[in-house]
């Protein structure tokens, strides 16, 4: 078999909960993102188009959606005779088996894969981050310094250096020091988890962590200050350009958000860097005699016959005459009947609002079952959930995915309130 | 279910369509945004469970050949069955380019001789419909006929265009007695749309037959010749059908399209219309998009006005630009200011600012792939 230089692994088993309930049925990196995608295509796009073709994802948290999506990697052109995708879950071995219990052990637990493909470096990367990134480049670097890892950085306002794992460096870019959430920053180099290590280096630390039971398993808390301890060469690779963690609800409205933009930061329609996914068939989108689309990102199969401002719309949704919707992320195969106006809101693949219901009005309140999850004035209906006729919605408001009528005390829900199946929690 | 497989015949070029069918087949012809035209009776074929497909075809084939690939999208990249392609291919014997419908599927004879599957389904790639085959394999078992012909009232088409069609008649008994090719005047309305299904053995036999005596079309040869010798019977349809064999035929059936009873009827209904698809990012709207009763596919940008048009992927329209009743094909680029009503543009057309181009709403203006103005 001829063996890779270089060996993708993306660690896509984090659930994500503070996304609430996007994530309750599907880990974070198979959330809907952009009218057409889910988070984890960026990744695995960056690979393919940096002439990565053997990629492993590691699974965890609900990986049904994830692997579905995934398949056997067709859209990205990963379905290869030599390398391609694999799908790397959890597994029962003879003596302990156990799941992943941490970034750098799901690596460890998989040393097997890696090492039939025989790679010369690795590149570590996770399906929670929005970006495009030439990954070639980076390797290029850690060649060039003859690096044992580099780590990709992203400049953030100094004052921001607090929330992220910092680097601290020497003029040529060597990493001294690496604090976690710093409480007095020394740069503002923040790290973006992803990381090129050279293999052989890699898989010995990968080994000694693994036998060391304090450990938290972890490439930011373990591998890296345990390597940095032995005075190895790591060096950090500046990137610029956008990169936006879609991991708060406020931070995944936001992103989708900036692609509605006249000239995005963040463009999909670059067609040097394209951004693959499985493609829904469907026919193109109607705008009906009634509908109209400004400010916009609208996907295949919709059909608008009310308007839509200020919106990403993913494929197949039906919007009704005289339907309103603003602001809003509206996901795969929702319904929104006639005269219904949503505001700054996310629905969830294939809800249902049915005549005149708004959503979005009221007083800012935040959630009160999940303060610290819904408090942005964006509220939530989940999938498959049904809002019926003439319901007042408010702010920060939780549907849970399968509501239906019966759910409903009454038709006003105030703000920060959360409706679930049989009733309120 | 009884076995079948499908057998499209693509056709040759067609002067009709002018420009739209000099580079390419006409089953390669744009339909709705994102299709081509073969897309419907393949997905037709795939839907109604055939899963083995012989694509017959001679004139201008690399963009058919490039679309359909290997053709995985119809989920045709199979190990048993799948696509098979038959362009035109020299050989020691009688072999060169194919001189009719039934000598191209002789040349290829050894694929109905290899295959097993009983019944075969024989239909053009140039038409837009939505068909079970699997209820046409039935009723003509049930009916004993030796080939079932699918037939349908042509009245909500043109007069004129009628006439390029086979027009049939038939019995009380849904017996074919009479077929004429591209008849001058018309009896009836009642025309044969290419669908043909029939067992693969008595395929097999006509098309030596014919061969044998230096005979070489489907219909003229083997249908009009035997239509008393076999019992031939028509199955009426009385779905949505159209034929793009021309260019007003062209821009109608787009446009018709913009009626959500059709394209429920074409998409929503039954299986899926699968296609070959470029992973472009979702269309997108700027703040002084204007657009009203039009198909948009993936990967345009709007910014400006756009009423009763069908724009493909990738379609660019620039601000103050009025684009009315057209049909623009992907990649193609309006700049500002420029004013377009009843025009096909085919791909990668680039309209420079402010130009203004106007067609008929029964004759609309066509331009050739990758013209600036």
């Amino acid at each position: 078999m001829v063996s890779k230089e270089i060996v993708g692994l993306l660690l896509a088993g984090g659930q994500g909960s503070r996304l609430g309930i996007l994530t309750t049925e599907m880990a974070k990196p198979a959330v809907p993102y952009g009218g057409k995608y889910r988070i984890i295509d960026f990744p695995l796009s960056n690979c393919i188009n940096s002439g990565i073709d053997t990629v492993g994802v590691f699974t965890q948290y609900q990986p049904l959606e994830l692997n579905a999506h995934i398949g056997i990697g067709k859209p990205w052109d990963l379905d290869r005779v030599n390398g391609g995708v694999t799908i790397l879950s959890p597994y029962q071995k003879s003596g302990n088996s156990e799941w992943f219990k941490g970034t750098a052990n799901a690596v460890f637990q998989n040393i097997h894969y890696i090492d039939k493909q025989n790679p010369e470096y690795v590149i570590i990367l996770s399906g929670d981050h929005i970006y495009k990134m030439d990954y070639s480049k980076m390797l290029d670097a850690h060649k060039k310094k003859n690096a044992d890892a580099t780590i990709s950085v992203f400049e953030i306002p100094l004052e921001e250096a607090f929330r992220f794992g910092i680097m601290n460096t020497e003029e040529d870019g060597k990493v001294y020091e690496f604090e976690e959430k710093p409480a007095k920053p020394k740069s503002n180099l923040a790290s973006m988890g992803v990381y090129i290590f050279t293999w052989e280096v890699l898989r010995q630390y990968l080994i000694d962590d693994n036998n060391n039971k304090e450990s938290d398993y972890d490439f930011g808390k373990n591998i890296i200050p345990n390597m940095l301890k032995d005075d190895k060469r790591l060096f950090a690779y500046s990137f610029e350009g956008y990169w936006k963690d879609v991991g708060t609800i406020q931070a995944y409205w936001e992103s989708n958000m900036d692609l509605i933009e006249r000239v995005p930061e963040f463009n999909l329609f670059e067609q040097d860097w394209k951004i693959y996914t499985v493609n829904p068939v469907m026919p193109a989108n109607l705008i009906g005699p009634t509908g109209s689309s400004t400010h916009s990102i609208v996907a295949e199969g919709c059909m608008v016959y009310g308007s839509v401002k200020n919106s990403v719309i993913f494929p197949g949704v039906y919007i009704e005459e005289g339907a309103r919707i603003e602001d809003s992320i509206v996901m795969s195969g929702s319904y929104i009947c006639k005269n219904a106006y949503i505001k700054k809101s996310i629905l969830c693949e294939k809800v249902r609002i049915e005549e005149g219901v708004n959503i979005g009005l009221g007083d800012d309140i935040v959630n009160e079952l999940k303060p610290d999850i819904y408090n942005n004035g964006i509220s939530v209906i989940g999938e498959k959930a049904i809002v019926p006729k003439d319901t007042v919605i408010g702010k920060n408001v939780v549907i849970d995915r399968d509501v239906t009528a019966d759910d409903y005390e009454n038709l006003q829900v105030a703000s920060g309130a959360t409706i679930a199946k049989g009733g309120t929690e | 279910m009884k076995t079948a497989l499908g057998i499209i015949i693509t056709g040759g070029n067609n002067l009709k369509l002018k420009e739209l069918s000099a580079k390419r087949s006409v089953s390669a012809i744009a339909y709705g945004g994102r299709y081509r035209a073969i897309d419907f009776v393949l997905s037709n074929m795939i839907n109604s469970g055939i899963k083995k497909v012989g694509v017959v075809t001679q004139y201008s084939y690399r963009s058919l050949m490039d679309h359909l690939g290997s053709g995985k999208e119809w989920d045709l990249d199979r190990k048993t069955g799948g696509l098979f392609l038959f362009p035109p291919y020299l050989s020691g014997e009688g072999s060169g380019w194919y001189k009719g419908s039934a000598d191209g599927m002789y040349h290829n004879l050894s694929f109905l001789k290899r295959s097993k599957e009983e019944y075969v389904v024989i239909g053009t790639g140039n038409c837009i419909y939505k068909m079970d085959f699997k209820e046409l394999i039935d009723r003509h078992e049930k009916s004993n006929a030796d080939i079932s012909v699918c037939c349908r009232d042509m009245s909500d088409i043109d007069a004129e265009e009628i006439k390029h069609f086979g027009m049939v008649q038939i019995d009380d008994n849904g017996r074919i007695y009479e077929m004429l090719e591209k008849p001058n005047n018309p009896k009836g309305t009642l025309a044969s749309m290419g669908i043909y299904c029939l067992k693969r053995t008595l395929l097999m036999e006509l098309l030596e037959e014919s061969a044998s005596k230096g005979l070489y079309d489907f219909v003229r040869d083997i249908l009009i010749r035997k239509t008393s010798e076999l019992h031939i019977k028509g199955c009426v349809f009385d779905g949505y059908w159209r034929s793009m064999s021309s260019v007003p035929m062209f821009y109608k059936t787009n446009m018709e399209l913009l009626d959500p009873a059709i394209r429920k009827e074409l998409f929503l209904d039954g299986g899926k219309i699968f296609t070959k698809v470029k992973d472009e990012a979702p269309a997108k709207y700027n703040d002084e998009a204007n657009i009203s009763n039009s198909i948009v596919a993936d990967g345009c940008i709007i910014e400006g006005e756009v009423i009763n048009s069908v724009l493909f992927r990738g379609v660019k329209v620039a601000k103050g630009v009025v684009i009315k009743d057209s049909i623009i094909m992907q990649n193609t680029e309006v700049m500002e200011n420029a004013k377009l009503t009843n025009v096909i543009l085919d791909k990668e057309v680039v309209i420079s600012e402010g130009k203004e181009l106007k067609g008929e709403s029964t004759f609309p203006l066509v331009v050739g792939k990758r013209v600036i103005i």
